[in-house]
């Protein structure tokens, strides 16, 4: 396997961006600052990856928009997914381990506030027998919380710890669209939303766009100190089926956790939506007591559709540039409560230094 | 003013799809009033059925029929429904395991506050008057009152006791009509049409605002891209050739030449002229980007390539921010233009 680093992240996010449902113009300076981190132009860029869906903003072929922000003359070698950034990360990844490229720039967009979000989301459901009840995002975490609470495996205090948490870390994030953190006794105190799920147990609307550079052995050497060197990069999926599967539990999650190596990881940006979202992860993921959750503020605070899980691995690489961790996990999700989870290991060492 | 014009835009569509022999069953079964699950290698009963086994990945051929009562396994409130839901007004969505099955139902309760719902509960099946062979033939769940576990703070181990295929299946309330003829009943259920609408409110960028804020007043207005110096009409967010925002404010005349056009002989819906007519390709004078616009004024056959044309304004009570305020190109009658001044443009 080649050693593939991220060595680039750039990112926007806003309540309602109002500009176009491509937000190409959110696009070119992100892909510019993506630039100036780097010291490339866009020439030295071997590999391009976008992730969005028409669906979300009602523009068709918006991918094609979208490339106007790279500059295709002359052509270059570019690809799209119906996936979060982390997704189009994981073809990058690949792409460059064919040894075809050594460097790819993966970017994501998504102007979720054109439409009604959680409506939306139910296009992505069994056509026969659940779209036509329009089964909205935030009811099917409903249901899964309801669950766990049912089956004792966590609480609504449990869930307004993590959103306490997670407003207090995203006082510190610039690009988060909601903080402020308060107590857990006054989080409680707030109405209920949809019985069981309070406001702020689920992420805010987020329009945004971001983007991820990677680069392989010495042209990631050579744009930083510490780049952030890719140990394990695994995903997997549930059935879609939600009234079949196990609520309480993620066992996709799981099956991501094992095929990579978790042990002395730092930091974990996990990529959940809902609050006790977060729960069911650190429990699949086994993640230690000492183990630093979602410094950024997590998805509860700001999570752009197409990009909220990339940023996750963005937010984790950053903080293995500056030297804060050694090691870290970013965690992306897609689909329906859960149902398809990706884990990206970073570490400061390729595991082979001193050989 | 704001930055950029917007406007609602709806995207609707009926999707038709054929359902293949499994949930061909279960929709049939819904027409009929009935509930068809499907038994699995595990010995689960699922409703609606798979279609193919998750352990063998068979396709699914045990079907078994369940009762239309069951317990809320799970549930949330809707306080805000979203159009196209079961009901416009708040509700509970729940997981329902119908007697003698062993998954439960994702469906509507109806039920006015979160009071009325608890995990345990028991519902029954409210089912539509006229029935197609659609899921939403189920209409709803709703409180029974026969047995509430929930009332004898029972739930999860100890609520209601599946029953087997035979019990639940005699214990069915059927409608009328389905066994009425005495011979085959109607056919079975093959295709279902679930139409899908959606809306949005569509901005166009700071650029394209500039673009038909100008057609508004009658004026053209173009922008440079600073790297290559081309000339868009609509100005873009980024060149596509070099990835840079257009800058700046070209006023363009409306005389323009034709690049390559074609002629449209073939209906479709929504056409809005009688063929034949022509769409062409207008290189305005000073822009480096051609625009798709109609010709008018000239037999279609006698269009060409290299021909000059004007465009002709529609009266200016009817101008708003669209390009239609443009009617269309006619002929300027000048001699056409040099290949030489076009042949990049093609």
């Amino acid at each position: 396997m080649r050693d593939v680093a991220v060595v680039g992240f750039a990112q926007q996010q806003l309540p309602d961006f109002d500009g176009s449902p491509t937000c190409v113009e959110m696009l070119v300076p992100i892909l510019a600052e993506c630039y100036e981190q780097t010291g490339w132009t866009r020439r030295d860029v071997g590999f391009w990856c976008s992730g969005s869906s028409d669906y979300l903003a009602g523009r068709s072929f918006s991918f094609v928009q979208a490339v106007d922000a790279i500059g295709v003359t002359p052509p270059v070698n570019e690809s799209h997914v119906e996936m979060d950034l982390a997704w189009a990360m994981y073809e990058a990844w690949i792409k460059i381990q064919t040894g075809e490229v050594d460097t790819a720039l993966v970017y994501a967009f998504g102007k979720s506030s054109a439409g009604v979000l959680r409506r939306t989301l139910a296009l992505q459901l069994d056509p026969y027998t659940m779209t036509p009840l329009w089964p909205d995002t935030v009811s099917l975490a409903g249901l899964q919380a309801r669950a766990g609470i049912d089956a004792g495996a966590w609480d609504e205090r449990a869930m307004a710890e993590v959103a306490q948490r997670s407003l207090t870390d995203a006082e510190q994030n610039e690009h988060s669209i909601r903080k402020g953190g308060s107590s857990v006794e006054e989080l409680l105190a707030r109405p209920m939303y949809a019985d069981p799920l309070r406001k702020h147990d689920c992420a805010p609307v987020t329009d945004g766009v971001a983007a991820l550079v990677l680069a392989a052995g010495d042209r990631a050497r050579a744009v930083r100190d510490r780049p952030a060197w890719i140990g394990g990069l695994s995903h997997f999926v549930d059935a879609s089926s939600i009234a079949n599967r196990d609520l309480t539990r993620s066992p996709s999650a799981a099956n991501a956790a094992a095929a990579v190596d978790l042990a002395g990881v730092e930091v974990a940006e996990l990529h959940a939506p809902f609050s006790h979202q977060e729960l069911i992860l650190r429990r699949e993921l086994g993640l230690a007591d000492d183990v630093r959750i979602n410094p950024s503020g997590g998805a509860l605070t700001s999570n752009p559709m197409f990009s909220g899980g990339g940023i996750r691995i963005g937010e984790t690489a950053r903080r293995i540039w500056s030297g804060e961790i050694s090691k870290g996990v970013g965690h992306a999700t897609s689909g329906a409560a859960l149902q398809q989870n990706l884990l990206c290991v970073l570490d400061s060492s390729t595991g082979k230094d001193g050989l | 003013m704001t930055r950029t014009l917007s406007a609602p835009v709806t995207v609707a569509f009926d999707y038709t799809r054929s359902t293949g022999p499994v949930l061909g069953r279960f929709l049939t079964g819904l027409r009929d009033g009935v509930v068809v699950a499907g038994r699995t290698s595990d010995g689960e009963v699922v409703v609606p059925p798979l279609e193919y086994d998750p352990v063998t990945h068979e396709q699914t051929t045990d079907f078994v029929e369940v009762a239309d009562t069951g317990t809320v396994t799970s549930w949330t409130w809707v306080p805000e429904p979203v159009a196209g839901q079961p009901f416009d007004r708040p509700f509970a969505f729940a997981l329902v395991t119908l007697d003698g099955a062993t998954k439960p139902l994702f469906h509507a309760v109806d039920v006015a506050s979160p009071d009325q719902i608890s995990t345990g509960m028991r519902v029954r099946v409210r089912w539509a008057e006229e029935r197609v062979g659609h899921i939403n033939d189920l209409l709803c769940l709703e409180p029974a009152a026969d047995r509430d576990e929930a009332a004898d703070g029972v739930a999860g181990e100890g609520r209601a006791r599946p029953r087997l295929r035979d019990e639940a299946a005699t214990e069915l309330s059927r409608p009328g009509e389905s066994d009425a003829d005495g011979g085959d009943g109607p056919e079975p259920v093959t295709g279902v049409v679930t139409p899908v609408s959606l809306d949005y409110v569509y901005a166009a960028s700071p650029e394209e605002s500039t673009f038909y804020r100008g057609l508004d007043e009658g004026r053209i207005l173009g922008q440079r891209c600073p790297s290559c110096q081309k000339v868009y009409v609509p100005p873009r967010s980024a060149c596509p050739t070099d990835g840079t925002p257009t800058e700046g404010e070209i006023e363009l005349s409306g005389l323009g030449t034709i690049t390559t056009f074609c002629i449209v002989n073939v209906p479709f819906l929504g056409q809005k002229i009688e063929p034949p007519y022509v769409s062409a390709y207008v290189l305005l004078d000073g822009a480096d980007i051609a625009l798709l616009h109609l010709i008018l004024g000239v037999p279609a056959d006698e269009v060409r390539m290299g021909m000059r044309v004007k465009a002709v304004w529609k009266p200016r009570e009817e101008w708003a921010y669209s390009l239609e305020n443009i009617d269309h190109f006619a002929p300027t009658g000048d001699p056409d233009a040099d290949y030489d001044t076009y042949k990049r443009h093609l």
